[in-house]
């Protein structure tokens, strides 16, 4: 039996295995074979190799992190495993040698994007509707930072693919919320406001989730939005339009804005949320897999950029995570790639890479570890408290 | 209200198996915990319009639940029993709108993370009620079709990646009148072996000519019912407060005659309805219409044929067009549809060895007017390739 054969064997034991927590235990190991058979790949439990200065401290002031989510989550037959490393060249052989991996990260909450991401953001699992403009209940990153360490509001963004986030960036929480969270851009609610009056064919374009193959309702403000364009991004409606038909996707589109926000405003605290993959809803298997590959680039990009913008070279730390996963082929209640309903182990276990400033590369963690340790990881990480954070630090990044 | 509060005149709004079937087994009914209860109305509801298999299957499982005692009935059900739920939720009218409950009780199970113990009792209790109803033989194994890549000249990849490992890969397959054998080969099946929804023919794009014996499904013949359940949908989700949860319970609630799907068999029709309406992406995308249609006729109807026939779907405009005001008409994607409608003929088979008879089964894929095809039946071996030649009636003929 070849190594391939072996590994997707190994993977299927895990599907069979009985206890959840065990078959997140199968497929975090086989996550890190299929990692350290990989080409041009060698990690190891222990550390291989580390670069002294990515070890290097960073003033806290000084120090910028990037979180890079993705709404709607990748298989690891699609990614990681043999058959599906073609998928993500960018991640297997640029970043992850250059990273921290964490192999098994749960997520014990509720798998709807938007609810999910509140989550990440809160170090809490929130429980709103995942489809109603709502905030988060409990504070999210973005507060404890600016609150902790009076930052201001130009130095917490977060670009969010839909409509459906514009109140992921603050809280309604009592002691929080109401102006010390970050500023939201939403990149399609741009276009909508710039291309206005234009006869076009992009409404599909807009929909506000791939769990509907409409567009949702806009928002209002569309002046606010073209006056963040010019005043903010330093980008005319017309340089913004022109650059946009340029573009194959909305990620893309967050991705280019994101660059204009690092270049103009450079926050220290920048959350990107991206969305492309999760077209698997509509259940074409080429546009999913074309979503990954997407997707994998996009964070080559951004990394590229983090190393290549003067404000973030050197002192950035990037973490990419999916919200969570998919559906197993296995499990007769899905319907595999599409969906991630079942709330099946597959679905709930998903991973962790970071790198840049201080933290360690070339070196995989298999323990476990839960979605919402990322918001305390952080605060470890530039100073503040996340008093009403339920998760725990990271250890091994600090 | 609550379980043990339910009376016969509560189903008068039931079609009228249904009604009766739940005023037979009223006394049983009246046992069962809420967060079980509307799950089995759900399917108690739609009896009038279930397929035989499924009709019998639900009759089963009420007997068998009536043949338990008050402790058994106690035991199998005490997980169910530990499931929490709201007041708002047991205000709820489960019995007329069980579906409506049962998704909000999936939101409640989320949002008060009991959906891991909710899935745990619903396996549980699966696994006891298969031990409790085995399956009866089958008259003839099943065999599963699918045929992809219709109007593709190359692939660009290797196809039937993760079918290879399960049978015989062969590379010099004749296609010559290929889909027309194939749609023989069933046709011979459905005569020889006549039960009802038993053999069924899905085309993602426009039908063939095909026997009568065959249950036909097609993209193409449900073009009206799609474009008005388009139109629809989004006059919906123009209403202010409209979301994906919503949207849902409405499409639920649509009938057949509401998209004009006028089929006489209105077991057929109420299928095909939802399908469209349950399936997320069939209305739009060709391959997940006909992945989707295998896949729920495979759970619901069980068939002893099912041939599937993927078509090209239309393309997904990368946004740089879109922005270009030029063209509306719609483009299709052969090539991508290929992926699709692989990695559609793998879900096909895995759908087919979730049923009763699955090492008997066998299942052929092919690429259409091409000479590469997979087989896999018990009685070829796995993971191997040939260079025999033969037209798809021999190949089939190998298979059994």
């Amino acid at each position: 039996m070849s190594d391939s054969s072996l590994q997707t064997e190994r993977v299927r034991a895990a599907l069979a295995a009985s206890s959840p927590r065990e078959v997140a235990r199968l497929v975090s190991l086989s996550r890190r074979e299929f990692l350290r058979t990989a080409a041009g790949v060698a990690l190891g439990g222990t550390l291989l190799r580390s670069n002294p200065l990515a070890r290097a401290a960073v003033a806290n002031k000084k120090r910028k992190i990037i979180v890079v989510t993705f709404g709607g989550g990748a298989r690891d037959q699609e990614t990681f495993a043999p058959e599906g490393q073609e998928n993500i060249p960018h991640l297997m052989r640029e970043l992850i040698p250059q990273s921290a991996f964490f192999t098994q990260v749960v997520n014990r909450g509720i798998l709807g994007h938007y609810v999910a991401t509140a989550s990440l953001a809160t170090g809490v699992y929130e429980t709103i509707n995942n489809f109603a403009s709502l905030p988060p209940e409990y504070p999210t990153v973005f507060e404890y930072f600016r609150k902790d360490l009076k930052r201001p509001s130009s130095d917490a963004w977060v670009v969010a693919p839909s409509n459906g986030f514009n109140r992921i960036g603050e809280s309604n929480h009592r002691s929080y919320g109401a102006g010390l969270g970050a500023r939201v851009i939403l990149p399609k609610h741009l276009l909508t406001a710039a291309m206005r009056g234009g006869a076009t064919d992009y409404e599909h374009l807009l929909r506000d989730n791939y769990e509907t193959p409409f567009r949702a309702p806009e928002l209002a403000g569309s002046e606010f939005e073209l006056q963040q364009l010019e005043m903010i991004l330093k980008l005319s409606v017309d340089d913004f339009k022109a650059h946009a038909r340029t573009l194959s996707s909305p990620d893309e589109l967050s991705v280019y804005i994101t660059r204009q926000l690092m270049r103009q405003v450079a926050p220290s605290l920048l959350w990107i949320t991206l969305h492309d993959i999760d077209v698997a809803h509509a259940g074409a298997y080429s546009l999913y897999v074309e979503g990954i590959r997407r997707t994998d680039r996009l964070c080559a990009e951004l990394w590229q950029a983090a190393q290549s913008e003067p404000e973030y070279a050197g002192k950035t730390t990037m973490f990419i995570l999916p919200d969570f996963g998919r559906d197993a082929d296995e499990d007769s209640a899905g319907n595999g790639f599409q969906h991630h309903r079942t709330g099946d182990p597959l679905s709930r276990t998903t991973w962790l890479m970071a790198l840049g400033a201080g933290v360690r590369e070339g070196v995989v963690y298999d323990r476990a570890t839960d979605s919402t340790d990322l918001v305390p990881t952080l605060g470890s990480m530039l100073g503040f408290s996340p008093s009403l954070a339920q998760g725990k630090p990271i250890t091994e990044l600090l | 209200m609550l379980p043990h509060d339910l009376k016969p005149e509560q189903f008068r709004s039931y079609p009228p198996d249904a009604r009766k079937l739940a005023v037979d087994y009223l006394g049983t009914l009246q046992k069962l915990p809420l967060a079980f209860l509307p799950s089995l109305l759900r399917e108690a509801i739609e009896y009038d319009y279930k397929f035989p298999v499924e009709r019998k299957a639900l009759e089963q499982e009420l007997a068998m639940l009536a043949g338990l005692s008050s402790g058994q009935l106690g035991e199998r059900l005490q997980a169910f029993e530990h499931i929490s739920i709201s007041p708002q939720l047991e205000r709820a009218d489960w019995v007329n709108a069980p579906a409506q409950f049962v998704e909000q009780l999936s939101a409640h199970l989320w949002s008060t993370h009991q959906q891991d113990a909710f899935r745990k009792a619903a396996l549980e209790y699966a696994d006891r009620l298969r031990e409790a109803t085995p399956p009866e033989p089958l008259p003839t194994p099943r065999l599963g079709i699918a045929v992809i890549g219709q109007g593709v000249n190359a692939s660009s990849e290797p196809l039937f990646r993760k079918l290879r490992p399960h049978g015989v890969y062969f590379k010099r397959v004749k296609p010559e009148n290929g889909m027309q054998l194939l749609l023989n080969a069933v046709a011979d099946r459905a005569k020889a072996h006549p039960a009802p929804y038993g053999h069924w023919y899905v085309d993602g794009g426009a039908q063939m000519d095909h026997d009568p014996a065959l249950i036909c499904v097609s993209y193409k013949g449900l073009e009206t019912a799609r474009a008005e359940l388009l139109r629809r949908m989004q006059a919906e989700i123009d209403r202010p407060g409209m979301g994906p949860e919503t949207l849902r319970s409405v499409m639920a609630k649509l009938h057949p005659s509401d998209l004009g799907v006028t089929k006489e068999d209105a077991v057929l029709s109420r299928f095909e309805v939802k399908v469209l309406t349950e399936g997320s992406g069939t209305q739009i995308f060709s391959t997940t219409f006909a992945q989707w249609t295998a896949r729920e006729a495979l759970r619901r109807a069980q068939p002893l044929t099912l041939m599937v026939r993927f078509a090209p779907r239309q393309r997904q405009k990368p946004m740089n067009e879109l922005l270009t005001p030029v063209h509306n008409e719609v483009e299709l994607d052969p090539a991508g549809s290929l992926l699709d409608a692989d990695m559609g003929a793998y879900y096909n088979w895995l759908n087919q060895q979730r049923l009763p008879g699955a090492e008997q089964s066998s299942f052929l894929a092919w690429f259409e007017d091409h000479n590469e095809a997979v087989a896999i039946a018990p009685s070829l071996p796995r993971g191997t390739e040939s260079t025999t030649s033969g037209d798809l009636r021999t190949m089939l003929s190998w298979m059994t």
